[in-house]
């Protein structure tokens, strides 16, 4: 740090509570910031060029792969995409699966976030089970929380991290009914306690601050958002999602191993739980509704410290729709509707906990993967949090550096970022050894 | 009061989806049992707490693929008593190890704005290819209870009990209908190394091999019988190839059928 009114320059060598590895570097000069990067140095592990070659079928275990915190939100958007392809519809009851298996991922990857990640930097601890010597039964409902969600993605996928029970079309074996029945005393519980969780968490101290966003989801005619529905923005985007390419395009700028979304006027753009909220509030269930009201969150919520509170909502709301599925669930007749190989170019957009998550392939005849996009919403929200920190660095700047630091760590967290998914890249500059 | 001296824990990222390390915070029952066992000194994931080292146990997930990390995991190395690798990435190098098959002068056309801005080598390689290793944990991803086992394994200065032996067996013993044999599913479950709990038969799939090759695989007699099934030498290639590609058992077998 150096004389108000010199230069001064704040630099995180690696964040932590964050998925993945990133650096933050912002160097103010007096009152201004002159520079402003949110640093991605995790290596690219080259996705889109290694999918070349693969068949469609393999599309939703490999993309799940990019990361083992939301891989569902990679094997529907996979799925979907090369469904897209072979025009094929997945209905019924094997569409509600789906939608359940998702609950099951914004639970889990929520209430991780919510007191694992983000409530430490609230309290002033470095991490939870710190928070466990003075709160052990936060920290413990917490966990138990965390863990109905992840009942969900074991019964229905096998596993927490990349499921296996699900592909191109649907599923291996659906469950039975008892298998998920089996789950409800459980869930019902976890609602409460997501209830609870909004109560705490509306009550933290917020930093005054908001931008003016324009916040980006799917928005469907009936549902609050999963696997399907229109690309929609506050700033008036309202297209297929076929169309994703002409509304969001990519840049690589030399400090980050992520490309970075912009829209098409070069601005960027927020994904996520504020974005989902503020276009399909009238898509919750009442419950989730009366809970974000209560908690005074409005027609939208542009405080991004308070995503904390949205999150909660949203596991209200994955809650409630779990249940729903469960009690009227009959297992379907077969597990999965059958996807044969078929030449062309497919679509698939889905929200993951983080934002939309957009696969787009093209395959050959015989279903072999020719050329693949992929675009995080981490990608698309770097850009966000980039002028978030701007924004925030500048009334700020009479705090010590260390204030200052934990300010912007925590600013990014807002997002949740997820640093490992956003990193990807086309092909590759190889350095020999 | 001075806590008693407790064993010190580090957990390291390398290339990977993090999905092994969240294992650890995926022990929903166990995670506050294992941090009072144990003070976890370094876990970014997870705290902002980032003590120094010496480490007594860490914890290495992902592969090798960039200089600076093939030096980063030499000093994690000397820092640590204990250095066990968690999953695929770090124990085979994992789905990106997919780039090691290919022509890197083919691939170096880059079709993008700024190669020069990418820094990585031309291969993903296992921890064990860079630094002594005194276990290895399979799976993409690990299973939490294999972990569980591992960490208490070390920190009471035994060996971890885990088995070496293929998915079969286990397979069997949960009483799964033989998918290969039953339904001529292709199943890589007699070449696979156990672990998992024979999940995919379970679910009527055929096993994918995510914790790699079985102690001395017969892997060319799986192939034979695949192939009678109607698998064809693409497919048999890509069987092999996915989260193990460069495991030697895999990567052998899958050479053949190019």
């Amino acid at each position: 740090m150096s004389d108000a009114g010199g230069t001064r320059t704040i630099e995180v060598d690696y964040i932590a509570r964050v998925e993945g590895e990133g650096a933050l570097y912002i160097r103010t000069e007096g009152d201004r910031v002159e520079d402003c990067q949110l640093r991605i140095f995790e290596p690219p592990r080259f996705f889109e060029g290694l999918l070349r070659g693969r068949a469609y079928t393999e599309a939703p275990d490999i993309t799940a792969r990019i990361c083992g915190i939301c891989p569902i939100a990679y094997i529907m958007s996979a799925s979907h995409a090369m469904e897209d392809v072979a025009g094929v519809r997945v209905g019924g009851a094997l569409r509600e699966l789906r939608r359940l298996i998702y609950c099951g991922e914004w639970i889990e990857s929520h209430v991780l976030h919510i007191y694992m990640l983000h409530l430490p930097d609230f309290l002033g601890y470095p991490d939870a089970v710190t928070l466990a010597k003075d709160r052990p039964e936060t920290v413990r409902r917490a966990l138990r929380l965390k863990k109905a969600g992840n009942s969900l993605m074991r019964c229905i996928g096998g596993r927490e991290v990349h499921p296996v029970n699900l592909r191109v079309g649907g599923f291996y074996r659906a469950p039975s009914r008892a298998e998920l029945d089996a789950l409800v005393p459980e869930l019902e519980w976890a609602l409460g306690a997501a209830l609870e969780t909004v109560a705490l968490v509306q009550t933290l101290d917020f930093p005054d601050f908001e931008a003016d966003y324009e916040f980006m989801a799917l928005r469907h005619p009936e549902e609050y958002p999963f696997n399907e529905g229109r690309l929609c923005s506050t700033g008036g985007v309202d297209v297929p999602v076929s169309r994703y390419d002409e509304v969001l395009s990519e840049a690589h700028l030399a400090h980050t191993t992520a490309l970075q979304s912009r829209n098409a006027e070069g601005q960027p753009v927020m994904m996520g739980p504020m974005a989902r909220y503020a276009l399909n509030r009238d898509r919750l269930t009442p419950r989730a509704r009366r809970a974000a009201d209560d908690a005074g969150l409005g027609e939208a919520c542009r405080n991004p410290f308070r995503s904390i509170v949205v999150r909660a909502v949203e596991v209200v709301f994955a809650l409630e729709e779990a249940l729903r599925i469960i009690r009227a669930y009959e297992p379907p007749a077969d597990a999965c509707v059958p996807v044969g190989p078929t030449a062309g170019t497919g679509y698939g957009a889905t929200e993951a906990p983080r934002g939309i998550c957009y696969h787009r392939y093209r395959t050959d005849g015989d279903g072999i993967i020719r050329d693949a996009k992929i675009v995080a919403p981490t990608s698309v929200n770097q850009a966000r949090i980039e002028a978030d920190l701007r924004a925030l660095v500048e009334p700020n700047l009479a705090l010590d550096d260390t204030a200052l630091q934990a300010l912007c760590e925590q600013a990014i967290r807002n997002y949740d970022p997820c640093i490992s998914c956003s990193t990807h890249f086309l092909d590759l500059r190889l350095e020999r050894r | 009061m001075n806590e008693p001296s407790r064993p010190r824990l580090a957990v390291w990222k390398f290339a990977s989806c993090d999905g092994c390390q969240l294992s650890l915070l995926d022990c929903e029952d166990e995670l506050l049992a294992v941090a009072d066992a144990v003070e976890i000194a370094y876990f970014p994931e997870a705290s902002s707490r980032m003590a120094e080292g010496p480490y007594d146990l860490s914890l290495v997930e992902g592969s090798v693929t960039t200089a600076h990390d093939a030096e980063r995991i030499r000093e994690i190395r000397r820092q640590s008593r204990f250095l066990v690798t968690i999953g695929a990435c770090a124990t085979a190098g994992g789905i990106q190890a997919l780039r090691n098959f290919v022509d890197v002068d083919g691939f170096i056309q880059a079709v993008y704005a700024h190669p020069d801005y990418i820094r990585t080598l031309a291969t993903s390689t296992p921890i064990s290819d860079h630094v002594r290793v005194d276990f290895e944990l399979r799976g993409c991803p690990i299973d939490k209870g294999q972990l569980i086992e591992v960490i208490s394994a070390f920190v009471n200065d035994r060996r971890p009990n885990v088995a070496t032996h293929s998915v079969c067996e286990e397979c069997k013993r949960a009483g799964h209908v033989c998918v290969l044999v039953a339904h001529g599913t292709p199943c890589l479950g007699p070449v696979t190394q156990a672990g998992c709990g024979a999940l995919c038969p379970g679910y009527h799939r055929g096993c994918y091999g995510c914790f790699g090759p079985k102690e001395a695989p017969n892997a060319p007699a799986l192939s034979a019988r695949l192939a009678a099934l109607g698998m064809s030498s693409p497919e048999l290639v890509r069987v092999y190839r996915t989260f193990n590609a460069n495991a030697d058992a895999f990567r052998e077998e899958s050479a053949r059928h190019e």
